[in-house]
């Protein structure tokens, strides 16, 4: 795996008039883990989207590094994976066809079959490759979420609200994905649960 | 040639779902089904003068293709996948992967309606061939165009359906002005040193909205 | 600004009193006397008013369109404010350019509406800020709805020169400077007009771009407050 670094300088959000958050700073290399912590509403989901590049600052910036090269957001794009609450797949079309056809948008990484088949296995949904997504229950498309961003391989895995919507052997899951996560790559987790907050690290609390 | 491949995998998912649920292609063609039998059954035979004929044509054509055009953000935006096209694509390959998508639609629906002009109404001859086809190709791509994006300004508001067509109305009217006009002519028999300057205009509207979209996208684009 | 403002009130007194007041005649003796352009007569005197205010509705829009620029570089909720207050002065000259060029056509013409290309084209300017506000309303985000209308205000501001200026010139029409307008192309910028004339409409000019100028100042001044009233500090 690459070494990858993402640092985090100065950024505030606001959004309609209210400040969500003000001035935060840190940095991640490979090998580390974040959680961000806080009440609801404090600004985890929308830390843990700026960070995935998803969202734009009012002010501050997020700098990414690959082999200690700097490389602008488009680029790092590919090497994040990312987990959250607000993420929905296509629902005409089955599972399989969900990641095929992301991969091939994702261009840089199309992934082969047998990949496919390795992640689907893993989160459990290799027998559902076939059905829509309209007929999974919310934890299997929280697991389908997994398979999506572990496919690429990715250096940086972002989970926000990582065992949303799962039962206990789904959890046992996550732990074993997050284990796997923080002895290669960059893990941040954005929750209010303290014990998953306590997989990590580092911690940052949100107020 | 990455970006190439981005752009076209964007457009491939694209027809893949419209297969797949068919809403725009249903509504299109409830649109142009039932637009031309009402002009068939009020018109009749009588002999109309190439302006009014054009400005039907055109006419079918634009309210049919602001129907489904639209579907191209919004319904993304709807169920909420919007975020997983973002992680995946950058935004130049999602727009242009759109506007292929878009430019194909209605290049099939200016077709369609082009035939059934021909064999619904009599009195719709053309003597310019080769003028009609190019104006209909290059004011289908021109809509096309300056309907993507209008359609991804909108998608992330109130009252999407309206708001739409207030939008796209003043952009497109310069376009629909000067292809009535063009297909008026080629009706009569203009030839192609007549309509010059019209196509002068088509392809200038049409270079100008693709350029312009093509630099504004990544701001309408990414939040 | 002050002084903007009395500058302005004094300029568009001037140009009311010495645009209707003095006299038209064919053979002008003495500098307080108009020459009389056969054909138009006395509603020439609209051209004090109609293009100024026409003028100044076009720069209008293109300082939000630079607003507009400056905005999507600075994600400054400043700048948006500009921008949208200059869309909306640039509306309110616009709409006084129709309403004034309307008076002008039921003299002239005989009736206030004529499709003329360039009353088309002022109406779908008209129609193309309209749609501006419409989507504004229709955003509830603040962060969104400057982004959008950013992005819009400058489609909406490279469009107004050409309509205003580009398009009635290469369409043949009615309105003077048409392209089949014997009496040549645009009265203005070849400065047909006599001395006296070309004083009171550059006093419009200066007078009416001031206005515009203060204006603007208001309506920002007071959209910052608003701002500032809403902003709330966690």
């Amino acid at each position: 795996m690459n070494q990858v670094s993402i640092t985090v300088s100065g950024i505030t959000k606001s959004f309609n008039h209210r400040n969500i958050f003000r001035n935060i700073s840190f940095l991640l290399s490979s090998s580390s883990s974040l959680a961000i912590t806080g009440k609801n509403g404090a600004g985890k989901s929308t830390l843990s989207k700026i960070m995935a590049g998803l969202m734009s600052t009012t002010q501050g910036s997020v700098a990414y590094t690959l082999n200690n090269k700097t490389i602008d957001i488009e680029a790092f794009k590919h090497y994040i994976g990312f987990v959250s609450p607000y993420l929905n797949f296509y629902d005409e079309f089955t599972a399989l066809e969900n990641l095929q056809i992301l991969s091939r948008i994702r261009a840089t990484a199309r992934e082969s079959e047998s990949r496919m088949k390795e992640v689907l296995s893993l989160a459990g949904l290799w027998e559902r490759r076939d059905d829509f997504i309209d007929t999974f229950s919310s934890g299997m498309k929280q697991r389908l979420k997994y398979a999506f961003a572990l496919l690429h391989n990715p250096e940086v895995l972002i989970l926000d609200e990582p065992t949303s919507n799962m039962d206990d052997e789904g959890i046992e899951f996550v732990e074993h994905i997050v284990k796997l996560q923080k002895r290669q790559g960059v893990l941040i987790i954005a929750t209010n649960k303290k014990n998953e907050a306590g997989l990590c690290d580092q911690e940052i609390h949100l107020e | 040639m990455n970006s190439l491949l981005c752009i076209w995998a964007v457009a491939v998912k694209d027809v893949r779902s419209e297969l797949r649920v068919r809403y725009a292609l249903n509504a299109l063609l409830m649109f142009v089904v039932t637009s031309i039998a009402v002009l068939v059954i009020a018109l009749g035979d009588s002999g109309l003068n190439p302006e009014i004929m054009s400005a039907l044509f055109w006419i079918v054509i634009l309210f049919s293709a602001m129907s489904g055009l639209s579907r191209i953000f919004v319904s993304e935006e709807e169920r909420g996948t919007t975020l997983v096209l973002q992680l995946v694509a950058s935004p130049s390959a999602v727009y242009f992967g759109k506007l292929i998508f878009n430019c194909g639609l209605t290049l099939v629906l200016s077709s369609a309606v082009s035939l059934l002009y021909v064999i619904a109404f009599p009195a719709f001859i053309i003597r310019s061939g080769a003028v009609f086809l190019c104006t209909v190709f290059l004011g289908s791509l021109g809509f096309a165009s300056a309907s993507t994006m209008i359609a991804a300004i909108i998608a992330k508001a109130q009252a999407k359906n309206t708001l739409y067509t207030v939008l796209a109305f003043p952009v497109i009217a310069p376009l629909l002005i000067t292809v009535i006009h063009t297909t008026a002519l080629s009706i009569q028999g203009g030839t192609w040193g007549e309509t010059v300057p019209q196509f002068q205009i088509m392809i200038g509207y049409l270079c100008v909205v693709v350029g312009f979209s093509s630099i504004m996208f990544d701001f309408v684009w990414k939040d | 600004m002050n002084s903007i403002k009395w500058l302005s009130i004094i300029l568009i007194t001037f140009v009311i009193i010495a645009g209707i007041a003095v006299p038209m005649v064919p053979q002008p003796q003495s500098f307080f006397e108009f020459p009389d352009i056969p054909g138009l007569g006395n509603t020439a005197r609209i051209i004090f008013f109609h293009v100024p205010v026409a003028w100044v509705s076009v720069l209008g829009f293109l300082v939000s369109l630079y607003y507009g620029l400056k905005y999507l570089r600075t994600k400054e909720y400043d700048d948006d404010i500009k921008s949208v207050s200059a869309a909306g002065l640039g509306m309110l000259f616009c709409l006084l350019a129709t309403m004034t060029g309307s008076l002008w056509a039921k003299f002239t013409w005989g009736s206030f509406w004529n499709w003329d290309p360039r009353e088309t084209s002022i109406l779908i300017l008209l129609l193309i800020y309209g749609a501006y506000f419409a989507l504004r309303s229709a955003l509830g985000s603040n962060e969104v709805r400057a982004r959008l209308s950013a992005v819009y205000a400058i489609l909406a501001g490279l469009t107004a020169p050409f309509f205003i200026f580009i398009m009635p010139r290469i369409i043949g029409g009615l309105h003077p400077g048409a392209k089949e307008d014997a009496s040549g192309s645009t009265p203005i910028t070849q400065l047909h007009m006599p001395l006296n004339m070309l004083f009171v409409f550059f006093s419009g000019l200066i007078g009416f771009t001031l206005l515009f100028i203060w204006l603007l100042n208001v309506r920002i001044r007071t959209l910052r407050m608003e701002h500032r009233l809403l902003m709330k500090d966690y």
